[in-house]
């Protein structure tokens, strides 16, 4: 198994700080504690409301953000990940788990090292209105990661970067325009353009579709699929719009106050979903159909804060088949068969 | 169909005069709204939905002017052209008759109110004679039931405490007519004698709460008193929702409610207008863009494109049997596992400028010669399916 990325256990805390001193009074867990792995070439699905850590995990993956723990091995060849899997099995690794670690795990990376990792992944932000530069041209928007990442100046970044505007649906016209001239599917792709500009091999979408109508989504999804393919990019498709998940998506994580609570392909979760919050969400979208009447869960409350979560299962307070157990203790997410992964009780045998 | 529409807008042309040109935002629309029914409006950013909904409440913000056409309600059996009204008379309109859901709820509440003082603004604006009247009543009641001497001490006790006297009965009544007279105004900052007012607030308040309670808001007391900051989405959508609803309007008008919210807060959110519609009995008018709440809220859709209403049916037809080729590209634009991304090739054109003749002809499939020249009319090729295109020009049920 080639895999793409690798993500053990990783964490995100923001801590909340009060008093005079500043102390450190608490600590908003955005991420806590994800392990996941990405398939070369596949779109990985990440779905969850809002609140429920999924950007905080991206940018974390791309080291935007610092992560508390935790490891992220991108791109590393298996028999490395193997041998450091070993050494964390005997706990002992010393000085070689320490040198591997500095060598390969993105987590401990500093400086150039993490500079040229940063050309590997990139992001497609959710709202190209903030984040794309009002007083930059399109060209120059395209030309700073080519400078930064010292790939290519002048009128040879000049060149790439017309070929990429065309290779997203826009053209020489465009490039000395700013942003606010566009339309909010054009803006969105040159924020594209400016993600697949370093030839990257890992690209995170960040809701890249929520701030545009219905016709110029469906034109964006064609476009993310081809640039799939020419481009041999893996996705991680990150939404809370789960009718567009299912149809892009080879597999999809569900996310729930900064844990990942099941895992599955596509079309298996739709289908079959197993923890009680994938149910309620998958029962909650819209379908466009009048004719089709459906059970509906509905869920009582509201998210709790993730200062403070609750305890055991973070979702038992609003769960229905809700036992002593999930009050206590943390539920693993555990295999049930075909790689679907989820994290409940319930399938805890 | 007349006798049972509530609303009908004819013809109505709407003009935005800006700097780069004269938007024509609505052009020629045409809706009817029946009594108890919930009508979806679809269309895309800027097709005009929105607008239509602030102009049947006549508040289109400049440098926006109704140019032409009527809005039509039907009050007390007879037609009122909401257009040619006087404000004082549209105000017992808004809020009473007609009200609106704000597509952002944050921003539809003003951050320095509690949630309390504004749901209380659009009751103690229409339904302070209601109120006064339930506490003179009241205390009518109350002096009656004092007279009879089978009551124990402690009920005896309770019944005192809602007996007003003379003087804040006079009180009362003066505020029923006029809150802003002087004496009354005077009066009740006064101690001992402001009574009255207390009393009127304190049934404001009850008034609030129990609003609060029908919009299913566990604590409704401690929400009441919180501020819009303290509020999630789910929450703040309910409180914008409870003040909609405060008077009981006879139409609803709900601009993409649920826009900014997650799915599983979505559902509670249409779970919850759905069960109001049926206490209230509200007719809705919808606004979205989303054909999947579409198919679950509406009976019957409009389906709006640069300013036009394209398509109007039941919700059965328009999903089986779309007629116009907008509405048909529309629904293939939904995604579906397993099928490739379908699109609408082309932009939504300028309304500084809009096409000649039908307003989709440049991105229509089936465009004829006739579509860049003539504006299509409204024909209804099938029982209660309206349509405006050429392609079904004669075809009259």
């Amino acid at each position: 198994m080639s895999f793409m990325l690798e993500l053990e256990d990783l964490k995100k805390h923001f801590a909340l700080t009060g008093g005079l001193l500043r102390r450190k009074v608490g600590a908003v867990k955005a991420v806590d504690g994800i392990s996941l792995t990405v398939t070369k070439g596949e779109t990985f699905g990440l779905v969850g409301e809002s609140g429920c850590g999924k950007t905080t995990l991206a940018k974390t993956t791309l080291r935007l953000l610092n992560p508390n723990s935790g490891s992220i091995f991108f791109d590393v060849p298996d028999e490395v990940r193997e041998r450091i899997r070993t050494l964390q099995k005997e706990k002992e690794g010393g000085f070689e788990l320490r040198r591997l670690r500095g060598q390969w795990d993105l987590a401990v990376f500093k400086g150039r090292k993490l500079r040229d990792m940063r050309r590997k992944m990139q992001m497609v932000y959710q709202d190209p209105t903030r984040s794309l530069n009002p007083r930059m041209l399109v060209k120059d928007v395209l030309l700073e990661p080519l400078a930064v990442q010292n790939i290519a100046r002048g009128s040879s970044g000049l060149k790439r970067v017309s070929e990429m505007l065309q290779r997203v649906g826009l053209n020489d016209r465009h490039l000395y325009r700013y942003p606010h001239e566009f339309s909010g599917g054009q803006r969105q792709r040159i924020a594209i353009a400016r993600a697949l500009i370093t030839t990257p091999k890992l690209v995170f979408l960040d809701e890249p579709t929520s701030s545009v109508d219905v016709s110029v989504r469906a034109q964006l999804l064609r476009l993310f699929q081809e640039l799939r393919k020419d481009f041999d990019l893996t996705y991680v498709y990150i939404s809370h719009d789960l009718s567009v998940v299912e149809c892009i998506a080879d597999r999809v994580a569900v996310m729930y106050l900064g844990k990942i609570v099941e895992l599955a392909r596509t079309a298996e979760l739709y289908e079959r979903p197993l923890h009680p919050y994938s149910i309620a969400l998958f029962s909650a979208i819209p379908v466009p159909d009048p004719t089709l009447k459906r059970k509906r869960v509905i869920l009582t409350g509201e998210v709790p804060s993730p200062v403070n979560p609750p305890s055991g299962c973070r979702f038992h307070p609003r769960c229905d088949s809700a036992m002593q157990v999930c009050q206590t203790q943390e539920p693993q997410l555990l295999d049930v068969g075909n790689g679907h992964m989820v994290a409940c009780h319930l399938f805890n045998k | 169909m007349a006798e049972s529409s509530l609303l009908r807008i004819r013809d109505l042309d709407l003009r935005f005069y800006t700097y780069e040109g004269v938007v024509e935002a609505l052009d020629k629309v045409k809706l009817h709204i029946k009594d108890g029914e919930t009508i979806g409006v679809v269309g895309e950013t800027g097709c005009g939905k929105s607008v239509t909904g602030l102009s049947e409440l006549n508040i289109i913000p400049p440098p926006g002017k109704i140019e032409a056409g009527k809005i039509l309600l039907r009050k007390n059996e007879q037609w009122v052209n909401l257009l040619r009204q006087r404000d004082a008379y549209l105000r017992t309109i808004r809020g009473k008759e007609i009200s609106m859901i704000f597509q952002d709820a944050k921003s539809a509440l003003n951050p320095v109110y509690t949630v309390r003082q504004q749901i209380a603004e659009a009751i103690l604006h229409h339904r302070r004679e209601e109120l006064c009247s339930k506490l003179l009543e009241d205390s009518k009641n109350a002096t009656e039931g004092l007279k009879q001497s089978s009551l124990q001490e402690g009920d005896k006790a309770k019944l005192r405490k809602s007996v007003l006297s003379k003087r804040e009965e006079r009180l009362l009544k003066m505020m029923m007519e006029d809150p802003e007279g002087l004496i009354q105004r005077t009066a009740s900052r006064i101690p001992f004698l402001n009574r009255f007012k207390h009393r009127f607030d304190n049934e404001v308040k009850k008034e609030v709460v129990r609003m609060l309670k029908d919009m299913r808001i566990p604590d409704p007391d401690r929400v009441a008193e919180m501020y819009p900051h303290e509020l999630s989405g789910g929450m703040a959508q309910r409180v914008v929702i409870a003040m909609a609803l405060s008077c009981n309007p006879k139409l609803l008008i709900a601009d993409e409610p649920t826009t900014n919210l997650d799915v599983t807060v979505q559902l509670q959110i249409l779970t919850l207008i759905r069960d109001l519609k049926k206490e209230y009995g509200t007719t809705i008018q919808y606004i979205t863009h989303d054909m999947g709440i579409v198919a679950e809220m509406c009976d019957r859709v409009a389906v709006m494109y640069a300013g036009n209403v394209v398509e109007l049916a039941e919700v059965m037809e328009i999903f089986k049997n779309p007629l116009h080729p907008y509405t048909k590209a529309l629904l293939e634009c939904i995604p579906r596992p397993g099928t490739e991304f379908k699109s609408i090739e082309g932009f939504v054109p300028s309304l500084i400028s809009p096409p000649k003749g039908c307003r989709f002809n440049d991105r229509c499939p089936y465009a004829m010669e006739k579509c860049l020249r003539e504006k299509p009319e409204f024909v209804s090729p099938r029982k209660d399916h309206q349509v405006l295109c050429h392609l079904y020009a004669g075809e009259s049920e």
